[in-house]
């Protein structure tokens, strides 16, 4: 395989039925797979082999499916490019020299080079709808808590959801269905039928948009590229042409969202990343001498450069001094961007915005520029930070560049998303 | 400059942070159990190991503990709760961060009333919080400094802990001893401990030393004052007895340093229980910055319904004074009987079946003395309270003599482990049937002409060295007043 997607090729056979039998669905690699390593896309990892499933892993087991490998990523899913994996960048397989989109690159270059069915990325300021949108594949990020993240490797565990990737929005719908519900193991999950919904997403992958109001955030074209905003409009146009309305609308607060979402992610990160000692797994420092120098030369080897540049600026941003100046600054933001989000919602029933503002950059064009790739986050990193569901579906026909439309919803509003985005793709 | 100051004009001010081991069948936040184990890193799953991709949730088992102590010392307990993330890196810790609680704990603003000779305090706590367990390290070869490796156990590790900790409100060593023992009948009695696990209670103190002038009247000294003085706080101490040692000695070593016009320094200090000194930590640590933020695993805990759900047992004091009214105890007695839970429910028991008096005498005198001499505990016995209730039966159907019953079945009991009714067949103290013991009595008479003659000749004394010649012939089998009226018969006849 050319465009390198896998870190491991293996294959986890599911049970005979289910929902999912005779189908294929590759798995990002920081999802936890009994017996088969899962690396995070890091050095550090690179021999770790979990002993234990993660609830998506027996879900999809119990739904039949075959797992035909662990995608590649951007180091602990920190990126947009899936270039800081230490595994060597994945070539974008409808756009080859170009970036697959990140940190989910691999998962979705393997639904896009037909690799297989389905994926499942995560989604932490935009890892699987950035992907999806470079790779022209659907995407969908879940309300934060309809997906169990038991097994999922923390990056910025406030945030992130494990979500699917498919060709149509209605199979990335199929796949929602078996991920979904509550989980004992993780005490954040809720179960959708107490917010209002189901769980038969797929069925409402029926195109129906008669009707549907979309509400557009000016602030969310303003910097996009004019390509970009063209494909944008004329998928609106399509929309509308079906019987849909749209009205712009302001979220003053979204100007914030990737600083804010950068100093909470960072934050979290560097005390989920804090397990990674060399003591009981992973890259190990020794065992000799002092162990604080043990651990540090563990980390000191084992993380990529943008680990440890988020490590330290997110250490830097908790500490005694800064802690009010940054962390809970972002805080109050998150607070108020979540605000702006349920006051536009309740004057549309979904949000429209591009996925990314940029079409896929080329192959080692933005690893020297770190704030290039952070600003690309601009119109994903909001929907996290609202816990609210997104999805990203592939629109325009132009073959060179692929471009994404994001939709976004209400919490526990996926059915809302599928419908509409079902309209598209 | 510390002013040269006269030893009396001196008064001690101390605070505590006491870690506490709830007793919950499953960690905090996760499955496994909290039982020891012997061999090390087997009670452990994913979670406590703190695995990539492991999440935790909350035990409820924990909560509801903590609630109890929460009402128990008549505390606040929140609408919400949260737990946080303390982080620092340390090889025990397998997340290299420790779940806790730390703006908003499940109980603020409580307090806790003890005796210190015979006077009532009141202690304020400030607040109490559930947090997780590390790991523990042995150190191999040496100490944490000299060993040659050291190996993690991770057993431990996931632990539900409650730290409470108090206002600076202790004027002595004696009333920390004090609060800790009353703080462990509590939470005895909340069946939230268990005194007897290893480091199940783990003190930290604060103490300082301050003019005496600055206590008011109340008791309650300025926080300014308080800030002002140096203080040193004391770790490694591990139960109320130590406590009031490593407290004695450090106010002591304080007072010295002050007398003799030095500064106490602001530091660490490790008790040393075996040299029975505290000794400088040394390490000049500076302010740690844990990085506190709030644990996103977990959601805020709506507590303020479980607090009027939970119920707690009818605590010590309650206890004590009802045991004085409804059965006519001796503050004494009552004092006794309710040390413990268990003391308190099995005295009730036999209470019940037999006779309030009686019961206090065998389980509060007899049970109790026998098992202080043997530096035993209640707990040493749990299994066998049907023996002993069968015992009190022997006294009370008069099958055998209390002094018997005493002296031979009960201690028997303890240092043999037989059941009573072996230790009466096997020694022969079934009372004595009466043709024996006046067999013994004529026996008696015939071998002791010269007490015979000193009785009828008016020595009363006599009897009694008769009385005792009739018990060793019956093994002590027979009632002392029964012989003592039949020898009376027998020598007036
Ligand atoms: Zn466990």
């Amino acid at each position: 395989m050319s465009e390198n997607i896998y870190i491991t090729e293996t294959t986890i056979e599911g049970d005979e039925d289910g929902p999912l039998a005779g189908r294929t669905v590759a798995v990002k690699d920081n999802i936890s797979t009994e017996g088969v390593r899962t690396t995070c896309g890091s050095a550090m990892l690179e021999e770790y082999v979990p002993p234990y499933d993660g609830t998506v892993i027996e879900r999809l087991k119990a739904a039949g499916a075959t797992i035909p490998g662990k995608t590649n990523m951007d180091e602990f899913g920190m990126g947009t490019t899936t270039e800081t994996s230490a595994f060597g960048s994945t070539d974008n397989p409808a756009a080859p020299g170009h970036v697959p989109g990140g940190s989910s690159g691999g998962s979705a270059a393997a639904v896009a080079a037909g690799e297989a069915d389905l994926a499942l990325g995560t989604d932490t300021g935009g890892s699987v709808r950035c992907p999806a949108a470079f790779c022209g594949v659907v995407g969908i990020k879940p309300t934060y808590g309809l997906v169990s993240r038991y097994g999922l490797i923390a990056y910025a565990n406030s945030l992130e959801q494990i979500g699917p990737l498919a060709p149509s929005v209605e199979e990335a719908a199929e796949l929602l269905e078996v991920i979904a519900g509550p989980d004992e193991r993780d005490g954040t999950t809720r179960d959708a039928t107490d917010h209002g919904s189901d769980y038969e997403y797929a069925e409402a992958a029926d195109g129906d948009v008669d009707g549907l109001e979309i509400g557009v955030p000016t602030e969310l074209l303003d910097g996009a590229d004019d390509r970009v905003v063209d494909q944008f409009w004329n998928a609106i146009d399509d929309l509308e042409a079906r019987g849909a309305s749209y009205h712009e609308v302001s979220l003053p607060s979204l100007e914030h969202a990737v600083e804010a979402y950068y100093v909470i992610a960072m934050s979290e990160a560097s005390s989920n990343l804090a397990r990674f000692d060399g003591v009981r797994y992973g890259t190990s420092g020794g065992y000799d001498g002092n162990w604080n120098e043990a651990f540090a030369a563990a980390r000191e080897e084992g993380f990529g450069e943008e680990v440890k540049r988020r490590i330290l600026l997110g250490t830097y941003a908790l500490s005694a001094g800064y802690h009010d100046k940054y962390y809970k600054k972002a805080q109050d933001a998150r607070a108020w961007i979540q605000q702006d989000f349920d006051e536009a919602l309740s004057e549309a029933d979904v949000l429209a915005s591009p996925t990314m503002p940029v079409t896929p950059f080329e192959l080692g064009e933005s690893l020297d520029d770190p704030m290039k790739m952070y600003l690309a986050d601009a119109n994903t990193t909001p929907v996290n930070l609202a816990n609210l569901p997104a999805i990203s579906v592939p629109v325009g026909d132009d073959p060179g560049l692929p471009v994404g439309l994001q939709l976004v919803g209400p919490a526990f509003g996926e059915k809302r998303l599928i419908r509409a985005g079902s309209a598209l793709a | 400059m510390a002013q040269v100051q006269e030893r009396s004009d001196l008064a001690v001010v101390i605070g505590l942070e006491v870690h506490v081991q709830l007793e919950t069948e499953t960690k905090i936040f996760c499955g496994c159990s909290t039982e020891p184990a012997a061999e090390p890193n087997t009670r452990t799953c994913p979670v406590c190991l703190g695995l990539p991709g492991a999440l935790p949730v909350l035990n409820e088992g924990a909560v509801e503990a903590a609630v109890k102590v929460g009402k128990a010392i008549d505390a606040d307990i929140p609408e919400t709760t949260e737990f946080h993330r303390k982080n620092y890196y340390y090889p025990d810790l397998p997340k290299n961060f420790q779940i806790t609680q730390y703006d908003s704990p499940i109980c603020q603003d409580g307090e806790l009333e003890c005796t210190v000779e015979g006077e009532r305090r009141t202690i304020g706590i400030e607040r109490a919080h559930l947090e997780e367990d590390p790991g523990s390290l042995a150190h191999q070869g040496g100490s944490i400094d000299t060993a040659e490796y050291t190996l993690v156990d991770y057993n431990r590790a996931g632990t539900p802990l409650m730290e409470i900790v108090t206002e600076p409100d202790f004027r002595g060593a004696a009333e920390v001893r004090a609060f800790l023992a009353k703080l462990e009948e509590v939470l005895e009695y909340l069946g939230v401990f268990d005194p007897e696990r290893d480091g199940s209670l783990r003190i930290d103190a604060n103490l300082s030393v301050v003019d005496a002038d600055e206590i008011g009247a109340d008791g309650e000294i300025d926080e300014a004052v308080l800030e002002g003085a140096n203080r040193t706080e004391v770790k490694n101490i591990s139960s109320h007895k130590g406590a009031e040692k490593a407290l004695a000695y450090e106010a002591q070593r304080q007072k010295n340093a002050v007398e003799r016009g030095r500064e106490v320094e602001q530091e660490t200090r490790h008790w040393d229980e075996s040299r029975g000194i505290t000794v400088s930590m040394r390490s000049k640590e500076e302010e740690k910055d844990y990085r506190y933020f709030r644990e996103a695993d977990i959601p805020p805990l709506q507590v303020s319904d479980w607090k009027e759900e939970i119920e707690i047992p009818e605590l010590p004091d309650a206890r004590r004074e009802r045991f004085q009214s409804e059965y006519g105890l001796s503050e004494e007695a009552a004092d006794k009987l309710t040390s413990t839970k268990q003391v308190a429910d099995f005295y009730e028991s036999v209470a019940e079946a037999f006779d309030p008096d009686l019961a206090a005498t065998w389980v509060a005198d007899e049970l109790l003395g026998e098992l202080n001499y043997r530096d035993m505990a209640i707990t040493d016995i749990e299994e066998r309270f049907d023996e002993v209730e069968r015992l009190i039966e022997l006294v009370d159907d008069e099958e055998i003599t209390v002094k018997n019953a005493r002296e031979t079945v009960l201690r028997s009991m303890l240092d043999d482990g037989d059941d009573p009714d072996t230790i009466v067949d096997r020694e022969g103290l079934g009372k004595t049937s009466g043709d024996e013991v006046q067999a013994a009595v004529e026996e008696a008479i015939e071998e002791n002409p010269d007490a015979v003659e000193d009785y009828h000749s008016g020595e009363d004394g006599a009897i009694n060295f008769l009385v005792g010649q009739v018990m060793q012939k019956t093994g002590g089998s027979a009632d002392p007043g029964d012989v003592n009226g039949l020898l009376r018969e027998a020598l007036e006849e």
